[in-house]
């Protein structure tokens, strides 16, 4: 089976991310965020995209990377899950690929630090790149970040 | 064949059927023998039947056919309406309800209907033991006269003249219904369904009321404009059953005039006796001494007739709010322009945007108002649920609804309905008195309960008026001290209305304790609170014996609100005027510690002082560095605050946004708003700084 798979990829740091193309809206250039207070601190705050009004977070943030200034190449992509729509804050996000299906193997036990539950796959390109694709739902499972942060708190 | 894009609008269809159905049959109630209302009845349970049956939901459509069956013998008289059959047909609408409820929210529309269907069953075979014995059917010696062509007036004859001029296909069509045949009406509503599918009917004899209301004999004959073939239409004429035979013979001209001509010289002659209405409804061939029965037709099917034809469209809400969204975007971008237009001194260009602010200001009027509802959408249902209550409550009332007609936001409407029901419940139940009291007290049996709804200002009131025992102060205070909701001497010093407005309270909400003496207070406090999260207000005046006036106040929208913009370092945010009780500036020597709490003196009383830069923790600004500080004095109910800030921006009319599913409730925060920069300003909840 030879299905291929559309994939939108990002930068965080050194590290290639994906996301489906079907799942991301627009990429956006930084813009003003309005700070929104007693939230999570990766939620940078809310945009208006076009007269909706959107929560953007910090998704080095969300993985507990060290967050870094936004430069020229930082970039919001705006994602819909469902009914829910997040804009990602990411390092860069310029290209659009298509990758295989079987070219996508189950994660691996520990990936850069990033908690393996975000990750959906990791699928390797030629070159040798490795893109890691990510599972949205929980990336965007706030459940999951109540615990953390009350843990953590 | 895909029916889930029908879907929607079957749904919606339905539920106009529903309300018309509910309102006629109150209608017929309040005077059962308008069999006209019984055919408007009929008609829209038999496009129910219809359209659930093509639906596939076939509990729908069988009930609906029962229901026919039922309404079927009363409009031919066979049957008189009682109130055993009011009451199975509002069980059998209520079961609809269900099931078209069922299926919005995505069932099949199944129910256990079979106790309904039993009664409607017995109501129909003449079982049911309770009525008088069925009236004697009226049957018309059956006539095999089959009419010839059918007189046309000089309008419809140059119609069909022309259309034949322009090559369109002019039918004439004559059928005749077989013997045998139970609904004769239904059988021809069929054959003009079918024939309105595929081209217009310009004439028939009988007239369409006539024949729906089977005031005809077996046949009836019509002039129709098509694209069909002729004898395709009458293959498709014949397969609808009991129809024996179908005749439909291609007019020209020549045809056409030489037909008119014939029918109009057997009319003179037909007609000479009786004079012949205008209406050229006259009959040619068969007798005239039907004549008489059209006046009764006429009389109750033309004004709803007249009312049907409703120029409206459904827009999805959703939709709506995309063009919102797109509009404030417009509507920043005008900003822009002014502000560059102002810059750059160019005439021209000033001139041009001057008119763009203008004519989105229209624009602006327009989209606003697509979003206007009357409030008819929230009353239709209150009739019928004032009959069901007085029923139960063995009371007489009515219910009289003005201004039903006013609009009010979508976003409002949505929320209204259930404080109102809560409200004429009360009204009903605590408010109106029974037959024996009213009697006593010199009142007519039947109560009144009004219902009004009027624009003032920007806001809509609703009223609900009974004309019942009123609510006597005595009582009410003595309850309201013994539940501990007020003291006995703060109670004296109080007015009526502040007595009244006791009923909102809290420790009022427990009902049956306190129904034996003044009678209100069925959670009469959620009431309250809803209206006023509606941004609303809700006042009662009372004359003891005479009747109580519940007030409701409401904005008439809430996606538009009047706000004042306040800074605090780079932070906007947005405070509800609605809540606003004054903006004042204090010093800092003014700000007390008590109790580790910091309040401040206003107006003489003391009241809490919070800095929002410390809520909120804004990083670049703080009200405890200041000597002198903005305050923003708001109010839940009865109780005040004072919110520092570090500047007000100015009062702004703001469009509400929602923040999205993503983020959790903020404490403090309701919402979002776009400001005209395009920056984003959250709005304060002034409730959640209130405690």
């Amino acid at each position: 089976m030879e299905e291929e798979l559309k994939v939108i990829v990002f930068k965080l740091g050194s590290e290639e991310y994906g996301i489906e193309v079907d799942k991301v809206q627009t990429i956006e250039r930084m813009m003003p965020i309005t700070r929104v207070p007693k939230t999570f601190s990766f939620v940078k705050g809310v945009i208006n995209l076009r007269g909706v009004v959107i929560p953007v977070i910090d998704l080095r943030g969300r993985f507990s990377l060290p967050e870094t200034e936004y430069t020229d190449q930082t970039r919001i992509v705006i994602v819909g899950v469902d009914d829910m729509q997040v804009g990602f804050i990411v390092d860069s996000a310029n290209d659009v690929i298509d990758i295989k299906r079987d070219a996508i193997d189950s994660p691996p036990e520990v990936v850069g630090g990033v908690k393996a539950r975000y990750l959906r796959g990791v699928a390797k390109l030629e070159d040798a790149r490795l893109l890691i694709m990510l599972n949205l739902n929980e990336v965007l499972n706030k459940s999951e970040v109540v615990q953390l942060e009350s843990i953590e708190g | 064949m895909d029916m889930n894009q029908y879907l929607s609008m079957f749904i919606d269809e339905s539920n106009d059927h529903l309300q018309s159905l509910n309102e006629n049959m109150l209608q017929l109630e309040g005077s059962p023998e308008d069999l006209g209302i019984v055919q408007v009845i009929f008609r829209s349970a038999h496009t129910l039947k219809g359209m659930a049956a093509t639906m596939g939901f076939e509990d729908l459509a069988s009930l609906t056919h029962k229901m026919e069956n039922v309404l079927d013998l009363v409009r031919n008289e066979k049957l008189k309406m009682q109130d055993f059959i009011f009451d199975t047909l509002f069980k059998s609408l209520d079961a609809l309800e269900t099931m078209v409820q069922d299926i919005t929210e995505g069932g099949e529309g199944k129910a256990d209907v079979s106790s309904i269907v039993a009664s409607l069953q017995a109501i129909e075979s003449g079982e049911w033991t309770g009525g008088t014995a069925p009236v004697a059917a009226v049957n018309q010696s059956p006539s095999t006269a089959t009419p010839s062509a059918v007189e046309l007036d000089e309008f419809q004859y140059s119609v069909l003249d022309q259309s034949i001029a322009e090559g369109h296909r002019v039918l004439y069509v004559e059928v005749l219904v077989s013997e045998q045949s139970q609904l004769k009406g239904v059988r021809a509503y069929m054959v003009f369904d079918l024939l309105e599918r595929s081209g217009e009917v310009v004439k028939s004899f009988p007239t369409v009321q006539d024949i729906e209301q089977e005031k005809f004999e077996r046949s009836f004959s019509l002039y129709y404009i098509t694209t069909k073939e002729a004898q395709e239409l009458e293959k498709g004429i014949m397969s609808i059953s009991e129809i024996e035979s179908a005749k439909v013979i291609q007019l020209d001209q020549e045809t056409l005039q030489q037909m008119t001509n014939q029918a109009a010289a057997t009319a003179e002659v037909e007609a000479a006796p009786v004079p012949a209405p205008v209406e050229a409804s006259s009959e040619p061939s068969s007798s005239s001494k039907e004549e008489p029965k059209k006046p009764v037709a006429t009389k109750t099917a033309a004004p709803k007739q007249a009312a049907t034809p409703s120029r409206t469209i459904r827009v999805d809400i959703e939709r709506l709010d995309v063009l919102m969204n797109l509009f404030s975007e417009l509507l920043i971008d005008r900003s822009r322009l002014e502000q560059l237009a102002s810059e750059t001194g160019n005439n021209d260009l000033s001139d041009t945007v001057a008119h763009l602010s203008r004519v989105s200001t229209d624009l602006q009027n327009i989209v606003l108002k697509l979003r206007m509802v009357p409030v008819d959408t929230v009353f239709n249902r209150f009739p019928r649920m004032i009959r069901d209550l007085a029923k139960t409550l063995d009371k007489k009332i009515d219910l009289v609804i003005t201004g039903a007609e006013t609009e009010l936001d979508r976003t409002v409407i949505d929320e209204i309905g259930d404080p109102l029901v809560h409200l004429l419940r009360n009204a009903v139940d605590h408010g109106v008195e029974s037959i024996a009291e009213r009697v006593a007290a010199g009142k007519p049996e039947l109560g009144t309960v009004n219902l009004r709804a009027f624009h003032s200002g920007n806001h809509v009131f609703i009223e609900i008026e009974d004309d019942g025992k009123g609510i006597y102060r005595d009582n009410l205070l003595r309850t309201a001290v013994k539940r501990g909701v007020v003291t006995e001497e703060q109670g004296a010093k109080m007015s009526d209305d502040e007595v009244n407005q006791l009923l909102f309270a809290p420790g009022f909400s427990t009902a049956d304790k306190i129904s034996d003496i003044s009678g209100r207070g069925v959670g009469l406090d959620v009431v309250k609170s809803k209206i006023t999260s509606l941004g609303g207000n809700v006042t009662i005046h009372s004359t003891p014996g005479k009747g109580t006036n519940f007030s409701v106040q409401l904005p008439l929208t809430l996606s538009i609100i009047a706000a004042m913009l306040v800074r605090l370092g780079s932070e906007k945010y947005a405070v509800p005027l609605s809540s606003i009780v004054e903006t004042a500036i204090v010093q800092r020597e003014q700000v007390r510690n008590i109790h580790g709490n910091k309040m401040i003196t206003f107006r003489e009383s003391l009241i809490p002082y919070l800095s929002l830069s410390e809520v909120f923790g804004v990083p670049d600004f703080n009200d405890a560095n200041e000597q002198e500080t903005e305050i923003v004095v708001i109010r839940k109910g009865e109780r005040l605050a004072a919110v520092a800030v570090e500047e007000f921006i100015g009062q702004s009319e703001i469009v509400l946004k929602s923040m999205g599913t993503y983020l959790p409730s903020i404490e403090g925060i309701s919402g979002a708003t776009i400001l005209g920069d395009g920056q984003v300003a959250l709005i304060l909840d002034p409730n959640a700084f209130i405690k």
